[in-house]
């Protein structure tokens, strides 16, 4: 259907299985020298998944609260583009609304949270993700009708006027101010594991992050497990060419809507995150600006790639303070050096869009396949 | 009674800043299939043009006049030298970069101008004529705007009328082939109808703006606002655009007097939107048969 999506395509699809026999007959060689990888799907993704545990719990225990906070807010980016990547990578659906659906979670986690009794933290999680995934599955239903342009304006309609619904119930909502949020306190056993696995104090920043790096890895391993399913290839069928598609027996309208629900429940987690990491819930933190924030993050890493919205993520965490510091050294205020990291965004997704669109991750790959096939070429004449 | 009347007056020159922007929108769709997510961020800043110039001592006209032809040179600019390298490519890339642009332009704004709520002047008055001993929604800055947008809208229809680069512009519009091989300038007839549409945008922004205040996302719903317009008259047909926004106008007008105020607004405009898409996908007045989703 597209050049961006045929690179979404080539990003989301490594060879399954055995990847050196896809491209290059003289397998047995290029083997040489490479890892050995479990040939299960799943196992290579559980591999992953504890290797990036053990590299989460390293990044916490060796950094200071404030990093520490930092990671917190880079897992809930994460969460929500992760789901945005799946939508916008593997189906082709953009939404610009994804800010007012974490807004839904973080809501939803608030209400919960405030109740004298509030249930145990999963319990809330997990109502936040059904909430978010009902409101998903409404939206879904309307925009799996939709297209490109007009999806965007019917999804950058809602991200303009949920924040309304906070206003307009004051009461429940909290208004302008927004709904506190009682983030629940780190358990005793949390505390004397960190001591004595570490010897480091166990700081409720330092609870904040681990639950946010939980619900990441859970989401991640889920999400990474879903696209290599026969989901996933549902979804890129449906992205690549509906007609063809819709003539295999595939019915378009549910994909759709499948697909958002999953987007929205992913978001809705994030929004939970959000809400336990800031502790408030307030319409002036999901603007406009953080559903297209989301959106530069999954661009700039590489459309439909887990890794790729990780990396962007984090660059959502880490480059306003580089730019605020930076316009500060130039001599611009606080407010208007604030304004630096998103006239940034704005150019990192024309600029990414117009020279990569494949993203970071996407480009590398493409890269590096287009860098075997040529040395396999060679052997292959060279014979 | 009283109170219907100044609703739908005051509806009504709201629709009207709907319809230019809308219209806007729609001058860009029919050129280069490209919704311009932009376009509230450019009214933005050449509305900041001339609130700059208003504030350096200049009256009211030259800086509007200023302003307008400050959008006409940045909408050439941002489709020669940004929109050109993705157009006729994959749709949604195109959405991508102009909300980066979106994001750029306001964000560059709020860093040279800041952040904060400023006035924008009126050139006529705000006070509501009087008939009969009462004193209506209608005020002679309303007046001035709504003949502004009819004016603008009758130089448009003169433009693509009667005039031969009129002509080019829908020959352009209409199929790049063939206005090629007859020896229309396509490209430069797109960065035209950008600027042209850029100029009614702004116009727009300037509108709205008189006698309110303006700060770099002022314009985020009317975005919202313009698009739905649009969408009502189904992107394709700019005397729909025009119908759809003095509709959404009244409606909107309506909805803020009578069911909860103006924080449901915006929420009212996502309604009608999604209840517009889902049932008539080509809008209300649709003269081509919808694309299929």
């Amino acid at each position: 259907m597209s050049d961006l999506q045929n690179a979404g395509q080539t990003i989301a699809q490594p060879p399954a299985g055995n990847p050196a026999t896809a491209a290059a007959p003289a397998s047995t060689s290029s083997r040489k020298g490479r890892i050995p990888l479990p040939q299960s799907t799943l196992l290579r993704h559980l591999l992953a998944v504890v290797l990036c545990a053990v590299a989460a719990v390293v990044l916490l225990e060796s950094t200071d609260p404030f990093r520490n906070s930092q990671l917190a807010t880079l897992t809930y980016y994460a969460i929500a583009a992760g789901g945005l990547t799946v939508l916008t990578g593997l189906n082709g659906q953009i939404s610009l609304g994804h800010g007012a659906l974490m807004a839904v979670g973080a809501y939803t986690t608030g209400l919960f949270l405030s109740a004298d009794e509030p249930l145990p933290l999963p319990v809330v999680f997990l109502a936040a993700i059904v909430v978010t995934a009902l409101v998903g599955a409404v939206v879904g239903a309307a925009a799996s009708r939709l297209h490109g342009p007009y999806l965007a304006g019917a999804t950058l309609a809602l991200a303009v006027g949920l924040p309304g619904l906070a206003l307009k119930f004051k009461g429940t909502l909290g208004g302008e101010q927004g709904l506190r949020v009682r983030a629940p306190r780190a358990p005793e056993w949390f505390g004397d594991a960190i001591k004595t696995l570490t010897g480091n104090p166990a700081t409720a920043t330092k609870w904040l992050a681990y639950v946010g790096a939980i619900a990441l890895l859970v989401t991640y391993f889920l999400l990474a497990n879903l696209i290599r399913s026969r989901i996933g290839r549902t979804w890129r069928a449906v992205r690549d060419n509906d007609v063809a598609a819709e003539l295999a027996g595939i019915r378009l309208g549910s994909w759709r809507v499948l697909a958002f629900v999953v987007s929205a429940a992913c978001a809705g987690l994030g929004g939970a995150v959000l809400a336990i990491v800031v502790r408030l819930a307030a319409p002036s933190a999901f603007t406009l600006v953080l559903s297209l924030a989301l959106l530069t993050a999954i661009v700039l890493g590489g459309l439909g790639s887990l890794l790729g919205a990780l990396i962007g993520s984090a660059l959502l965490v880490f480059l306003p303070q580089v730019t605020t510091d930076l316009g500060s050294a130039a001599g611009l205020d606080g407010t208007e050096a604030a304004q630096l990291a998103p006239f940034v965004y704005g150019v990192v997704l024309v600029a990414a869009m117009i020279f990569a669109p494949a993203g970071i991750v996407g480009t590398i790959r493409l890269r590096w396949l287009a860098q075997r096939a040529k040395r396999a070429v060679a052997r292959e004449t060279g014979r | 009674m009283q109170q219907f009347i100044d609703t739908t007056l005051s509806g009504l020159a709201q629709g009207m800043v709907f319809a230019a922007f809308a219209l806007a929108l729609v001058l860009i769709w029919r050129s280069t299939r490209i919704v311009n997510f932009a376009q509230g961020s450019m009214a933005m800043a050449t509305t900041f043009v001339a609130l700059a110039l208003i504030q350096a001592g200049w009256n009211y006209w030259a800086a509007l006049a200023a302003a307008l032809v400050s959008g006409f040179v940045l909408g050439a600019v941002v489709e020669r030298v940004v929109i050109r390298r993705v157009e006729g490519g994959p749709e949604l890339n195109a959405v991508i970069v102009t909300l980066g642009l979106f994001v750029a332009i306001q964000a560059a704004v709020a860093i040279i101008a800041g952040s904060s709520f400023q006035s924008f002047p009126a050139p006529f008055g705000l006070r509501g004529f009087t008939i009969g001993g009462n004193t209506i929604a209608l005020t002679p800055n309303r007046v001035y705007v709504i003949a502004a947008v009819l004016l603008t809208m009758a130089l448009l229809v003169a433009l693509f009328r009667f005039t031969r680069v009129g002509l080019a512009m829908r020959a352009a519009a209409f199929g790049q082939e063939v206005a090629r091989l007859l020896g229309v300038r396509v490209g430069r007839m797109l960065t035209l109808g950008w600027a042209l549409a850029a100029v009614v945008g702004s116009l727009a922004g300037l509108l709205i703006a008189g006698g309110s205040f303006v700060y770099p996302a002022y314009m985020d719903s009317l975005i919202v606002f313009g698009f739905v317009a649009a969408v009502l008259g189904g992107l394709d047909s700019p005397i729909g655009a025009v119908v759809g926004g003095l509709l959404l106008g009244l409606a909107l007008s309506y909805v803020s007097a009578y069911f909860g105020g103006s924080s449901v607004v915006n929420l009212a405009a996502l309604v009608i939107l999604v209840v517009v898409l889902l049932v008539r996908p080509g809008g209300l007045f649709a003269s081509t048969v919808a694309r299929r989703a």
